[in-house]
């Protein structure tokens, strides 16, 4: 089980790393957030990364979806698909394989921004908490997005397409907690209950909420748990 | 090794493949002959794992393919009819993957991969990118791949298909040899290729098996299993109709135009009736050009089965 999940993680995770668009989207990543975390830093002569999580988090609504989009799209359209699923092993072995493989290129990417906080230690005296939480709510978010949008992939075998309809999932989840405002008291709750965006900036201030944790894992693990269904149907079509 | 029971699929309301059922035995070359859309695909992929039947059941060594699917997967060695290329792997990378995710211990893995590499005449595209390997060696990494963990049963989906003449016979002498050790199943709709290869054939048509039989004994089955092409030079029909009356001729078929036709004579099995006919012909003062006599092939058994015959 396990092994059959790394062999594939493992393959996707060479893909990403042999391929000229994800240095492409790594250096992007990298200039918007340096520009996030600079120009907070320096406007509001902070020690805080409050600036690399609000640009982070807003370029992850658009990147999730892209990195995911080939994993199966691309799989349907070569016609590997055929191939993987008569191999033996498990549906869910191959999403979660294909899932950990774009865990750990959000991570890679992550890790590289680790800088910014090591600036504000050579130059200041951050809070450290704050920023610990930070990570770790960004990376849940990024899980998320992730999670949508291998759900996307399986859908069709145009990567286009997938990542116009993982972003639309993303979006509305995102920005729905907008709208609870302008929806009335009792729809209102529900929006921000639903929506990612209301659970994300605590995390920024130093707090993990348990609901938070739970909200984050439950939408990851239902979008993975549909990826698998999604996979099963497609053998009956 | 192979019991298929009652396969039976349909895409959305069309009907693929219609109440199949047939046996491969261990050590079995099978070949599945018909034409596009015969249902050769579709009956592969229910056998593979890829996609149920709508109906109907069937087993792999012993394994249900639904209810012990990966067990059943596991003996299989299958080369699908859109041959799998990864854009982003080697040749080495892409087989070494596939012995990961089929169980393999790395020791295995290793040298079956050179193994394989060498029987298939690879080795030397090891470090290759199989998006820039020719179709005939794309399609050589395929069966390369199908037999990599030596399984009991090969499931081949028209491994031959435009490739050129070179790769075309090696691959076939590779399934020959194969067939030594692994049951196989090919599907191809080329006539030469099952007669060439396979031990028995089935014919599929329509969704439906027309026959099941060895090459041999399929010629046996029809009505005119000899015949018997005779060139004559002289007046097309009544040469034609002097034939039908030798005794024991079945159909007299002109082809050619001019005067200098080939007639096809269809005869009953086992008689040789070559002597009556030259004799026909020459009594009749028409002069006699040539004279073969045929088994008949199986593309004729197959045109007659499919009644593709009429033009
Ligand atoms: N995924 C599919 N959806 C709908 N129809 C299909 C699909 N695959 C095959 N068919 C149809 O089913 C029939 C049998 O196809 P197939 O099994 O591929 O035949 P063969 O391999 O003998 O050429 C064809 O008429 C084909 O058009
Ligand atoms: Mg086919």
């Amino acid at each position: 089980m396990v092994r059959n999940t790394l062999a594939i993680a493992g393959r996707e995770f060479r893909v990403y790393f042999g391929s000229p668009p994800a240095y492409l989207i790594t250096a992007v990543f990298l200039v918007i957030t340096g520009y996030g975390f600079g120009w907070t830093s320096v406007t509001y002569m902070e020690t805080t990364i409050q600036g690399f999580l609000g640009w982070g988090s807003f370029f992850l609504l658009f990147l999730g979806p892209a990195l995911t989009m080939r994993l199966f799209a691309e799989e349907e359209k070569m016609g590997t698909i055929e191939l993987l699923m008569t191999s033996p092993v498990r549906d869910i072995e191959v999403v979660l394989g294909k899932y950990l493989a774009s865990l750990g290129t959000l991570l890679m990417m992550l890790a590289i921004t680790l800088y910014y906080p090591l600036l504000l230690a050579w130059f200041g005296d951050p809070d450290w908490g704050p920023i610990a939480s930070g990570y770790l709510g960004i990376f849940l978010i990024g899980a998320v997005f992730l999670s949508i949008g291998i759900f996307s992939s399986t859908l069709t075998s145009n990567q286009i397409v997938a990542y116009v309809v993982g972003s639309a999932i993303v979006l509305v989840l995102w920005f729905i907690g907008q709208a609870a405002g302008v929806a009335g008291d009792k729809v209102g709750v529900v929006f921000r209950y639903i929506s990612i965006s209301s659970y994300f900036p605590a995390f920024g201030r130093g707090i993990i909420d348990t609901n938070a944790l739970i909200y984050f894992l439950s939408i990851i693990a239902v979008f993975l748990f549909l990826t698998i269904r999604s996979l099963e149907t497609r053998r009956w079509r | 090794m192979i019991e298929a029971e009652n396969l039976t699929k349909y895409y959305g309301t069309f009907l693929a493949i219609d109440d199949v059922s047939f046996e491969v035995g261990k050590g079995e070359i099978v070949g599945f002959l018909g034409p596009n859309g015969a249902g050769k695909t579709t009956t592969m992929r229910i056998l593979s794992g890829f996609m149920p039947p709508t109906s109907g059941t069937a087993r792999v060594a012993g394994h249900d393919i639904h209810s012990q699917s990966l067990e059943a997967r596991k003996c299989i060695g299958y080369l699908p009819e859109t041959v799998p290329i990864y854009k982003d792997m080697t040749v080495e990378g892409f087989l070494r993957f596939y012995g990961k995710i089929r169980g393999m211990d790395k020791r295995r893995r290793e040298s079956r991969i050179q193994e394989v590499m060498q029987l298939c005449r690879i080795e030397g595209y090891a470090r290759t990118y199989i998006h820039k390997l020719s179709k005939g060696y794309r399609q050589l990494v395929g069966v390369s791949q199908a037999i990599l963990h030596e399984p009991d049963v090969l499931i081949l989906d028209e491994p031959t298909i435009g490739i050129d003449p070179r790769q075309v016979v090696q691959i076939r002498q590779l399934i020959k040899d194969l067939g030594q050790e692994h049951t196989v199943i090919i599907s191809t709709h080329i006539l030469a290729e099952v007669s060439m290869i396979c031990e028995r054939i089935m014919i599929m048509d329509h969704g439906k098996i027309m026959a099941v039989d060895s090459a041999e004994n399929l010629s046996q089955r029809l009505k005119g299993a000899q015949k018997i092409e005779i060139e004559v030079k002289g007046p097309a029909e009544s040469i034609a109709s002097r034939l039908r009356d030798v005794k024991g001729v079945f159909e007299v078929t002109i082809e050619g135009s001019g005067d200098q036709r080939k007639f096809a004579v269809e005869c009953a099995p086992g008689e040789d009736i070559r002597d009556e006919l030259a004799s026909a012909v020459v009594e009749s003062g028409f002069s006699l050009l040539g004279l073969k006599s045929y088994e008949m092939s199986v593309e004729d058994i197959f045109l007659k089965l499919t009644n593709r015959e009429e033009n």
